[in-house]
């Protein structure tokens, strides 16, 4: 986490602690007068939908209509079996998609950290899937996965496969999936891991070469444990990311063959059974549970940054 | 790993593999492109070139234009909004103090620890209660208020790297932090605001969710989610050809933008601010 650095002190005054009191005064006023338009963002649009939540939870809260207290009864939204189901689902995407992409993104990191010439316009290439957006990322692989015509399909019948029902069943979409977030990803967990190698010290290296060390030696015991930061902060993100998934399920399957996911859930409890207290419910339950994973994570990072 | 660099075939097989990556992950984007102009849909029922596909897209509902207005409004509300109030919030933080300083850095912060669609249903509910549901503008200001964490400490960090020296002198010669902050720290932090813009722009150009549940009313639609319609909306039969050139429209502008001022996107990075 970033510490907020210790103020700075006030200009300091020239003629006597009256002065200087006045002028700090007026400073901080002025500080304060910066900082009220973000101030009031944050308050009206996080500090208080966050307390909403909470309320909404334990109410009955249709879609239209007026509102009442109703106990703990939202809060049995999470034995449903439809939400169970997308546990399971949305559990078995995040490690899927996380292994996958963790691993791409490190052979890309490695491959694109020489300086060589080129390596700019590989790097920018890699990138490039990060600048389109994920519902676009998600339609244009839609096309890819229903025309008969596309590269997709056009390699499998060069290969003489089976032609492929790329989103037709429960493993065949959660696949096809983990296929379109590593386009779309890779290039960019790729950045984070180069800012991490780039802070690598390079005597490092070569004390290690120097004591004979291989390549497979260097990179088990001298790369990957002093990227351990960098790895734990891209696993924060896939796993966050992979367990809010949404936007690439509802486009390409609805939902279908059981591939909703928790987040899908809360759609469909708001928007379908037009019922936000049980969606309010199962936010709030999902926000605690991210918010401990998230703490863990970066209390083992810091707990790094300690050593 | 330095020692392949001299070795011939190790130069080989890193500029294969490095190809045939490159090839993989171009590929997508240049089928989907030339088939949102060649082929039978685009070419008006013949084989070759065409601009049908455009043609069908630009009258699909209230229009291409529309939703592109939408979108652009969207986009500028954010951006605006994430960039004025993030500078003026990061000359506080990090050149004044004031009561609430440090809980203010910290829940603002704490933004990116709660994950962002499970705050969209109250959201919904409260947009509703300031009558901002169902508006382009109240769609901005929730993308500008996710976007405020990284913005914050981007321009914290930018003030914080500007000599105190160069403040003091401007204020000596009588300027007030306000004309002080105008005529010499804004030239000084401007790529620290180019980048919170950046990052700004290319979350709320394309976000899908927040538009999905705020906006109601087909004349207000996104274009990621009028492409939604257009994908989900005829039960079986999908235009493909019009779908195609909408990602396309939806693609270029950012990844245009992104090509354009990429050296500003690395600079967020380096910055450290996703270490956070």
């Amino acid at each position: 986490m970033v510490s907020s650095t210790v103020a700075r002190p006030v200009l300091p005054g020239r003629s006597g602690p009256t002065r200087t009191s006045a002028l700090a005064r007026r400073r901080s006023r002025t500080g304060t007068l910066y900082v009220l338009p973000m101030a009031v963002i944050v308050a009206v649009l996080f500090v208080v939908p966050l307390g909403l939540m909470v309320w909404m939870s334990v109410n009955h809260w249709p879609l239209l209509g007026a509102s009442k207290p109703n106990g703990v009864q939202n809060y049995r939204a999470l034995a449903d079996p439809l939400f169970l189901r997308a546990v399971v689902f949305t559990l078995k995407y995040t490690v899927v998609t996380t292994v996958v992409l963790s691993l791409v993104a490190f052979g890309l990191a490695l491959l694109m950290q020489e300086r060589r010439p080129g390596v700019g316009i590989f790097r920018t290439v890699f990138f490039l899937p990060a600048a389109v957006g994920l519902a676009s990322t998600t339609l244009l692989f839609y096309s890819m996965f229903n025309n008969t015509d596309s590269p997709l399909n056009t390699a499998i019948r060069v290969l003489h496969l089976d032609a492929v029902d790329w989103l037709g069943t429960n493993t065949s979409a959660l696949l096809s999936t983990v296929g379109l977030i590593t386009w779309r990803f890779a290039g960019f967990y790729m950045l984070i891991l180069m800012t991490g190698l780039q802070s690598i010290d390079q005597t490092v290296y070569e004390a290690a070469r120097t004591d004979g060390a291989g390549r497979w030696q260097i990179l088990r015991h001298v790369t990957l444990p002093l990227l351990r930061p960098t790895i734990a902060l891209m696993m924060v993100l896939s796993v966050t990311g992979s367990l809010l998934a949404f936007d690439q399920f509802f486009i390409l399957t609805g939902g279908r063959h059981n591939t909703a996911t928790v987040v899908i859930d809360v759609y469909r409890e708001a928007f379908l059974s037009q019922d936000l207290g049980r969606a309010a419910a199962i936010s709030v339950v999902t926000l605690v549970v991210l918010v401990v994973i998230n703490g863990g994570q970066l209390a083992a990072l810091r707990r790094d940054d300690a050593r | 790993m330095v020692h392949t660099r001299h070795n011939p075939a190790g130069r080989v097989a890193y500029y294969a593999s490095s190809a045939a990556l490159t090839v993989v992950f171009l590929i997508p984007i240049i089928w989907t492109a030339y088939s949102s102009v060649h082929g039978r849909q685009a070419a008006g029922g013949h084989q070759g070139w065409g601009v049908a596909n455009y043609h069908r897209l630009a009258d699909y509902g209230l229009g291409l234009t529309a939703y592109l207005r939408n979108t652009a409004v969207v986009s500028l509300v954010a951006v605006l909004v994430t960039v004025t109030t993030t500078t003026f919030g990061g000359y506080a933080m990090a050149r004044f103090s004031f009561r609430g300083k440090n809980v203010l850095f910290l829940v603002t912060l704490a933004i990116l620890m709660v994950p962002y669609t499970t705050i969209l249903i109250p959201l919904y509910v409260l947009l509703g209660w300031i009558q901002l549901q169902n508006s382009l503008l109240g769609l901005g200001l929730v993308l500008a208020m996710f976007q405020l964490p990284f913005g914050l400490f981007m321009m914290r960090n930018s003030f914080e790297a500007v000599p105190i020296e160069l403040e003091e002198a401007a204020l000596i010669d009588g300027c007030t932090p306000t004309s002080a902050l105008r005529h010499v720290l804004l030239r000084a932090v401007a790529p620290g605001m180019v980048t919170v813009a950046l990052f700004s722009f290319l979350a709320s150009w394309n976000e899908f969710v927040a538009p999905l549940i705020f906006l109601t009313d087909g004349s207000k639609f996104t274009l990621p989610l009028a492409l939604f319609n257009l994908q989900s909306g005829n039960l079986g039969s999908v235009d493909f050809g019009a779908l195609q050139s909408g990602v396309v429209a939806a693609a270029v502008p950012s990844v245009a933008v992104f090509l354009l001022l990429q050296r500003y996107y690395v600079r967020g990075f380096t910055a450290g601010a996703l270490k956070g």
